[in-house]
């Protein structure tokens, strides 16, 4: 544990988790100051600390709000201080998209035109435990804003769980949520092969880092000190293009879920195919103490049973990469959009995933992973390939699966995924939204 | 070349590598503008990454240079695979005298990308307690250890892009020589076993 880790400043969202089953984003923007400290001075109550929030508890929705760089000096930070965050977070993803390798369709000159706006101001992320709350509470937040005036919703998404409770899947049918990053100060234990507890201030400011140092913080202190920045990331998911694949490449069912393991690292079932190289084990991929109790370096260094390509293997290269610690990350978010049902075609439905990444250095963590781990066609020492799920194809990329005697290469990979948003915000802590509101009393509160 | 494989033992497929190659760089270091994490990307060239960082000293701190070479050849000496993270071919490390005043300059070749390569020696220098002979050097950020950013924007303002780079086997990493190498040895002891 560290001592004074401040979680009940710290907002939840980067460190626990609510039982939600529904979720919308909102994304907005202040006409002026004053509207803005207004509408936040109502809302602050309503946004949970690290402290309050369990996985267990009892509450029916969780509110999260952040703040692009722009949004801070809409707030009336002077530019003194608003000089001292990092160029990536005053720069904002879209300006910076092509140095993450989103280009060609996932280029930001085609996302949506709401987060490409430079008055967006701000983020407000809802989580709730079902969709009827989810409704009831976009309503009372309508209410609020059109009350008070001055705030502008320039683009929302609404999300929805689809697969049954407690096993989390998306479009393409893969478990998800299979790894917490455990954080020393807010996790007690881990299951078996999570990794040494990350320091905090790899993900909140003011904290000492894995250099053991704390680094320096953007100013003032009071206002950064328990943050965090995210990156937002909507990624549409092109199902009938992935079921497409695994049919080409593989002339049974069995065949065509292996190759569907061997983009992800993981069979779809959520086992890893370190620990079930050849066949399915829906148990152990479940099964939280043992699905991620292993490693690279000893128990498959060339890649046999995991592709060196592979989305996972990439993502948390684990024993095989120098430094992890300082490239981890903690994801959060959700699927959107209807699932499509097996055996038909591509209904050319908007689906994907909408996800947050949170880190205390945008362009250490969240656009190292992008740049190096995901889109770098020489990971590795790979020749020409990127990350084969969430990597930017265009049919030009490769993916190499070792096997005995002879690898199989697929050339030409097609996109299953497009990037079409995203954005860099802010999350102050508790006292710092209190600070950015101007420490006046609320004249309306959201319902 | 006599040890250049012919067209029948590479399949019809003259590997890269067994051709050297030349490469003229423009005055910024780069052909067309990529950015980068921390600035313009910088090309992979027939010889690899790698950077030519030149700058100051401190007047009075060349002996503490030099002795810093020692200390770094023990470094080494005492965990061969100290370095491993920055995926080396070469560092060379020289000091000169421009009229009264004595230079610095670090050519490395390396096959991570230059950002990587920042990064991770920070990384490095922090984590190993190798204090970094950079402390020696005129305008570098006394607070880099917090200040990741002043850093990479030190080195970024004193590496001079080369304008010519060549390979006698080019695009190679460090990595497939050292597998061929393996390789080689493998097959020597292989075929020992069978005289």
């Amino acid at each position: 544990m560290t001592d004074g880790l401040e979680l009940d400043d710290i907002q939840h969202f980067l460190v626990a988790r609510g039982p939600a089953r529904a979720a919308r984003y909102e994304f907005l923007s202040f006409a002026n100051a004053d509207a803005g400290r207004a509408w936040l001075a109502g809302v602050i109550d309503k946004v949970g600390s690290a402290a309050a929030v369990r996985s267990d508890s009892p509450d029916i929705r969780w509110v999260t709000v952040g703040f692009s760089w722009n949004g801070l000096r809409a707030l009336g930070i002077d530019d003194a201080s608003l000089a001292t965050f990092p160029e990536d977070f005053r720069e904002g993803l879209a300006a910076r998209a092509e140095i993450l390798g989103f280009t060609g369709a996932s280029e930001a000159a085609h996302w949506d035109k709401g987060l490409l706006d430079p008055s967006l101001h701000a983020i407000a992320i809802l989580f709730a435990r079902d969709a009827a709350e989810r409704d009831r509470a976009t309503r009372a937040h309508q209410e609020y804003i059109s009350e008070l005036g001055g705030i502008t919703l320039l683009a929302f998404l609404n999300l929805e769980a689809f697969s049954p409770p407690g096993e989390p899947r998306e479009h393409f049918g893969y478990r998800d949520r299979l790894s917490e990053i455990p954080i020393e100060g807010t996790t007690l234990d881990q299951p078996p092969g999570a990794g040494p507890h990350v320091k905090p201030g790899e993900f909140f400011l003011g904290y000492p880092d894995e250099t053991g140092a704390t680094p320096a913080s953007p100013e003032p202190a009071e206002l950064t000190r328990n943050g965090s920045y995210i990156a937002y990331l909507r990624m549409q998911e092109h199902v009938g293009a992935f079921r497409d694949f695994l049919r080409a490449n593989g002339d049974t069912p069995e065949a065509q879920e292996l190759v569907a393991a061997k983009l992800m690292g993981r069979w779809r079932n959520g086992a890893p195919l370190v620990l079930a190289p050849d066949k399915d084990d829906p148990a152990l991929g479940g099964d939280m103490q043992r699905t991620n109790d292993f490693n690279y370096a000893e128990m498959d260094p060339h890649g046999y049973k995991c592709p060196v390509g592979a989305h996972i293997r990439r993502l948390n290269p684990r024993d095989t990469v120098e430094s992890l610690q300082r490239h981890r990350m903690i994801r959060r978010g959700g699927t959107y959009g209807p699932p499509l049902p097996e055996g038909v075609p591509d209904d050319g439905v908007d689906r994907g995933i909408a996800a947050f990444i949170g880190c205390a250095s945008l362009s250490r963590q969240f656009e190292f992973a992008m740049n190096v781990w995901v889109n770098d066609p020489t990971f590795k020492n790979l020749k020409n390939e990127r990350d084969p799920i969430i990597g930017t194809q265009d049919g030009s990329f490769d993916m190499t699966i070792p096997k005995r005697p002879v690898r199989k290469r697929i050339t030409g990979l097609p996109a299953f995924t497009t990037i079409r948003g995203g954005a860099y915000f802010f999350l102050p802590g508790l006292r710092a939204l209190k600070l950015l509101a101007g420490g006046a009393a609320p004249a309306r509160k959201l319902a | 070349m006599s040890n250049a494989p012919t067209e029948e033992k590479t399949n019809g497929h003259r590997p890269e590598w067994a051709a050297p190659r030349a490469m003229a760089i423009p005055p910024e270091g780069y052909f067309t503008l990529e950015r980068g994490r921390y600035g313009p990307t910088f090309p992979r060239t027939p010889a690899c990454h790698g950077f030519t960082i030149i700058a100051k000293i401190k007047p009075g701190t060349e002996e503490k240079i030099r002795a810093y070479g020692k200390s770094l050849e023990d470094a080494v000496a005492k965990d061969p695979h100290v370095l491993a993270p920055l995926q080396l071919h070469y560092l060379r490390w020289v000091l000169f005298p421009i009229g009264s005043d004595v230079y610095f300059m670090y050519q490395g070749i390396f096959d991570t990308d230059f950002d990587k390569y920042v990064e991770d020696a920070i990384q490095l220098f922090a984590s190993t307690g190798i204090t970094t002979i950079f402390e020696m050097l005129e305008g570098f950020p006394d607070d880099w250890r917090t200040n990741a950013p002043a850093f990479i924007k030190f080195v970024r303002e004193h590496q001079h892009p080369s304008f010519l780079e060549y390979g006698e086997y080019p695009f190679v990493t460090a990595d497939e020589i050292k597998k061929a190498l393996t390789m080689k040895e493998a097959f020597t002891v292989m075929l020992d076993q069978y005289q």
